[in-house]
């Protein structure tokens, strides 16, 4: 049964639940005192969206044969996956504050063996989306239900390897994958455009094979119909979102903030952040 | 400027370089035809998890054997070894047990992030079997694996294995499947010598075997340098030189007790040959074993040398580099005195 279906009439809305994986993002941020804080906020719409809306999953049983699949390319948006798997209770809340910290279960960098719910050791970028098309391969073996979705970001687009995984996914005619490229246009040494450029991603994806939709990734309404049309559209082809977010979003000075890959938080501003988010609490 | 080789002497006869598939052996040697895919498709008619994956290559890795019993358990990723290994990462999380294969070089070089992260790292299981290991080509340094049992055994959680020949390589293929996680196996392809079926032999994932004793030297070996260093040991005995010879197949982890138990037998030189750089492999392995064990014996290497190998025909290339049954039986004699 899809969890969307399982939800109660008072269940928290998706806006709140994106507002819940925010909070719990920062408040990780703050025990740590750094971290990819400006893509999991851009990012929590669309996991809020995956969690709460399109995947199935029992939180109970991370490991439950007939979950979709979930896997995290970029691992250091672990901080992301974490206050999401946190707000769809897989991980306990009290752990979050051991978030990057000794024997924690939340490494700054998602690794599979660490973390209930996190599917792949990501963190080498471009691995993802080979790994989801042996896992939509296998699945199709088992004739199972089940879906693969895998996030990457636009800096992954400079890998080679990720346009290996990209043809064949379109050979093997995987329409059991969700693929979801987070567009922040930003990567290490800067704006990804800059960095190697990747546009018109939707025209390249197309003629790769892909059913391609690009969405304002911080517009909820658009990633729910992006999310629906990518799960009941029958073309047998994988299914790529390309969602464009902005980097901070949510947290006003976060988003103006000059934006850098790994940005910068001064310990005071985490309360400030809180606050922040809090004043556009949906 | 690059330092170009010097022209050749054109008056000179020469070998030419073997085709890429060619066999490894020698005129008149007993052979069987592609053990590795035999065995595979023995093994999967007893297993349904077992699937084939490979890179272009399934023709130069005999997996087109497999390929031809059970299509719809093999799956061409195209010329892309990255793609392989992670989507075969992907297979085995969903409880398939893939055998992987493409070339030593690109397994080990090309797609090593891919192996270590998605495959090593979460302990997935999946058997990467490669064709052309060491120096099995005339290609020069894109096809010759000097290297990959330094880098396979320098990555966690990978059991590695170098086997001599058909008859082992039969015996290798369910013994992996039977081992739960990661394994990297050497492969040699197409008409494989036939050596240990005449030594009462059977392989065991982690053990190394005596398959001759000698008083005066311990060959400890693995892979086609095993049957070298029979083959050697042979020619020995006619100088009456009495050579041992330790297969040692599982470089790792390694049979520790039984490499002790040899080596430390005194009053003989120790000699490792592997097909393979002298930097990071058995030979190494073995030293390091022995040093930290306090067992001190004389100890002499033959290994491919720490250098880009020249392309040519394999027999010259063998002699060169001092893997050749003739360079093994000069070098023990020379060391020797």
């Amino acid at each position: 049964m899809d969890t969307a279906t399982t939800l109660r009439v008072n269940a928290p809305t998706l806006a709140q639940r994106a507002y819940n994986i925010r909070r719990n993002a920062i408040r990780m941020g703050e025990v740590q005192g750094q971290g990819y804080i400006a893509q999991a906020l851009d990012i929590s719409d669309v996991l809020a969206v995956a969690y709460f809306h399109a995947m199935r999953y029992r939180p109970e049983d991370p490991d439950w044969e007939e979950r979709d699949r979930f896997l995290l390319s970029n691992g250091h948006y672990a901080i992301a996956l974490y206050a999401a798997l946190i707000e769809a209770g897989i991980i306990p809340e009290a752990e979050l504050e051991t978030y990057g910290s000794d024997d924690s279960r939340l490494p700054m960098s998602g690794m599979a063996s660490y973390t209930p719910g996190m599917e792949m050791s990501g963190g080498s970028l471009g691995l993802g989306l080979s790994i989801a098309v042996g896992m939509g391969l296998g699945l199709k073996r088992k004739n199972s239900s089940s879906r693969v979705y895998t996030l990457f970001s636009d800096g992954e687009l400079d890998e080679g390897s990720v346009w290996e995984a990209i043809s064949s996914a379109s050979h093997y005619r995987l329409d059991n994958l969700i693929a979801i490229v987070d567009v922040n246009n930003q990567q290490a040494d800067g704006p990804s455009r800059q960095v190697m450029g990747f546009e018109p991603l939707v025209a390249r994806l197309e003629a790769f094979g892909w059913f391609v939709q690009r969405v304002d990734g911080n517009d909820l309404d658009a990633v729910v119909a992006a999310f629906d049309t990518a799960r009941t559209h029958e073309a047998p082809k994988p299914r790529m979102i390309v969602a464009d977010t902005l980097m901070g979003k949510g947290v006003p000075f976060l988003e103006q903030r000059e934006k850098n890959h790994f940005i910068r938080v001064e310990p005071h501003e985490w309360q400030l952040a809180l606050a922040a988010l809090d004043a556009g609490r949906p | 400027m690059k330092t170009m080789r010097p022209a050749p002497d054109l008056s000179k006869p020469r070998l030419t370089t073997s085709a890429m598939i060619a066999s490894i052996a020698s005129e008149g040697q007993r052979t069987a035809p592609a053990p590795f895919g035999h065995a595979l498709v023995e093994l999967a008619r007893q297993r349904a998890d077992v699937i084939g994956m490979t890179a272009d290559l399934g023709k130069y890795t005999d997996l087109h054997i497999f390929a031809k019993e059970f299509p719809d358990r093999h799956y061409q990723m195209g010329m892309a070894e990255q793609l392989l290994f992670g989507a075969a990462s992907g297979l085995a999380a969903e409880g398939f047990m893939p055998f992987a294969t493409t070339y030593a070089v690109f397994a080990s070089r090309r797609a090593y992030d891919f192996i270590h992260q998605t495959i090593a790292e979460e302990d997935r299981n999946v058997k990467i079997a490669c064709a052309l290991p060491g120096l099995t080509s005339g290609y020069g340094p894109s096809h010759q694996a000097a290297e990959d049992l330094a880098l396979f055994r320098a990555m966690p959680n990978m059991t590695v294995i170098d086997p001599c020949d058909a008859h082992e390589i039969a015996q290798v293929v369910p013994a992996i499947a039977a081992h739960q996680g990661p394994v990297y196996m050497r492969l040699l392809r197409g008409q494989v010598p036939l050596v240990l079926d005449e030594y009462d032999y059977k392989f065991e994932l982690g053990k190394a075997r005596l398959l001759r004793d000698g008083r005066d030297v311990l060959m400890i070996s693995s892979g086609l340098m095993t049957m070298r260093a029979l083959e050697a040991a042979a020619a020995l005995s006619d100088d009456r030189v009495h050579v041992a010879v330790l297969h040692v197949p599982t470089i790792k982890p390694l049979d520790t007790e039984t490499i002790l138990r040899e080596a430390g037998r005194s009053g003989r030189l120790v000699v490792v040959a592997e097909n393979h750089t002298v930097i990071g492999g058995l030979g190494e392995a073995v030293a390091g074993l022995l040093m930290r064990s306090g067992v001190h014996v004389p100890f002499r290497q033959i290994g491919l040398p720490d250098a880009f190998l020249d392309a040519g025909a394999l027999p010259t290339l063998h002699d060169r580099y001092g893997l050749s049954r003739s360079e093994v039986v000069r070098q023990v004699k020379e060391w020797l005195g």
